[in-house]
């Protein structure tokens, strides 16, 4: 029971960082609530339909169709955390300011929540694949030990949702001015992250070949296996082991989207942006 | 301020189409790789990697074909050669590691971590 415990612990947890911050993010946008909800519940489904289909998906692609997938799901994920970012730097500051107020930026909240629901979503799918196809594997066999399986299966996802409890209110401990620049600053490293993670999956899938010495090997100061080696993972994409390419892709993410925020930017003379 | 979210929408789809389009386009490399890669196989049999330890030749890319005999399923991983892969219960994969310098290389199932556990030595 420990053993399913950890297990599902470990990729529920990845998860649950994800989910705090997008709650934190999102705070006080209407309707956040179906939308992250929507999120989780599209990524059960698709973990579900996954695991489902999860001998197809490995036979497609020459045997490399698990990592395309995942890769291409990443690949969604940080779209959509730049596209949050770039926005939120267009919109966010007039936003937090007249929220209440102003019916057509509440109109256009929801359009960035969507985006961070598609996040959540993504998050959701790709450690919930892994749980699925474990606890599956347990109770399809084993039978009467399979319960006691599920049960720690079960408290895994507790504790997980607790993490991502523990996240969401420790970020809104972070006072209201700074929380806008924490939060955009936070999307940015995990979008970077994810966006390295698609690398190494593409690199093992034989797609990506150029770049491919591994810059260090920090394994034997913080493993990526350890707790806080799979916190700073999720949070800001630690790697133990990063090839060159995917430090290049890390940087070259992080240069987009500060670039794409500073241009999209409004203009300083909007201080005070006219309603139309 | 109407304007600009289909501008972000627009550089998202981009961004989107662009990344989708790179890995559709380099799909081919996998086949003109594995030629001169060395081919391993392994299997799982009752959690336990069978042979449980595998040599491989240094400098060269290799291709690992996992074979999981049981019904269960399982997460070939491997954290010194930066590989993860999900296999269904009498599931195969095929598992592409890049030249490795020579030693040891652990890896374990998942799921399995206490039992099912190898190792790859390269010389």
């Amino acid at each position: 029971m420990i053993a399913a415990l950890i297990i599902v612990f470990r990729e529920v947890f990845e998860a649950g960082l994800v989910i705090g911050i997008v709650l934190a993010v999102t705070q006080g946008v209407p309707r956040r609530a179906v939308w992250i909800s929507g999120g989780v519940a599209a990524g059960v489904l698709g973990s579900c339909l996954m695991a489902a289909f999860a001998g197809v998906i490995s036979q497609a692609f020459a045997g490399s169709g698990q990592e395309l997938v995942n890769a291409a799901v990443l690949a969604v994920a940080v779209v959509m955390l730049t596209w949050h970012n770039v926005w939120m730097a267009r919109h966010g500051r007039e936003l937090a300011a007249e929220f209440r107020a102003a019916g057509e930026a509440v109109v256009s909240g929801s359009k960035s929540v969507a985006a961070l629901a598609v996040v959540v979503c993504v998050a959701v799918l790709r450690e919930g694949f892994e749980v699925v196809m474990f606890l599956y594997g347990v109770l399809a066999t084993e039978g009467a030990t399979g319960l006691e399986v599920l049960t720690g299966g079960i408290a895994g996802m507790l504790l997980g949702a607790l993490v991502c409890a523990a996240t969401y209110f420790g970020m809104l401990t972070i006072p209201q001015r700074y929380l806008f620049g924490v939060t955009s600053f936070m999307i940015a490293l995990l979008a970077a992250g994810m966006a390295a993670q698609a690398i190494g999956f593409l690199e093992q899938a034989n797609v990506v070949l150029a770049l491919d010495r591994v810059a260090w090997d920090s394994s034997w100061l913080l493993s990526d296996s350890s707790i806080l080696g799979r916190v700073l993972r999720t949070l800001i994409g630690y790697n133990d082991r990063p090839t060159v390419m995917q430090l290049t892709v890390y940087c070259a993410t992080l240069a987009v989207m500060f670039s794409l925020m500073k241009l999209l930017a409004p203009p300083p003379r909007g201080r005070h942006p006219v309603t139309a | 301020m109407n304007r600009i979210a289909p501008t972000g929408l627009r550089i998202g789809l981009l961004g989107l189409g662009a990344a989708l389009a790179l890995t559709t386009a380099a799909i081919p490399a996998p086949g003109a790789f594995a030629q001169d890669a060395a081919q391993l196989v392994i299997s799982v049999k009752d959690h336990k990697f069978d042979p449980a330890e595998l040599e491989a030749p240094a400098g060269k890319p290799l291709v690992l074909r996992v074979k999981n005999l049981d019904p269960t399923p399982m997460e070939f991983e491997s954290n010194s050669l930066r590989v993860e892969k999900v296999l269904t219960g009498n599931g195969e994969a095929v598992i592409n590691i890049r030249p490795q310098a020579a030693g040891r290389y652990d890896f374990f199932d998942d799921f399995h971590a206490s039992t099912t556990k190898g190792v790859l030595v390269v010389k």
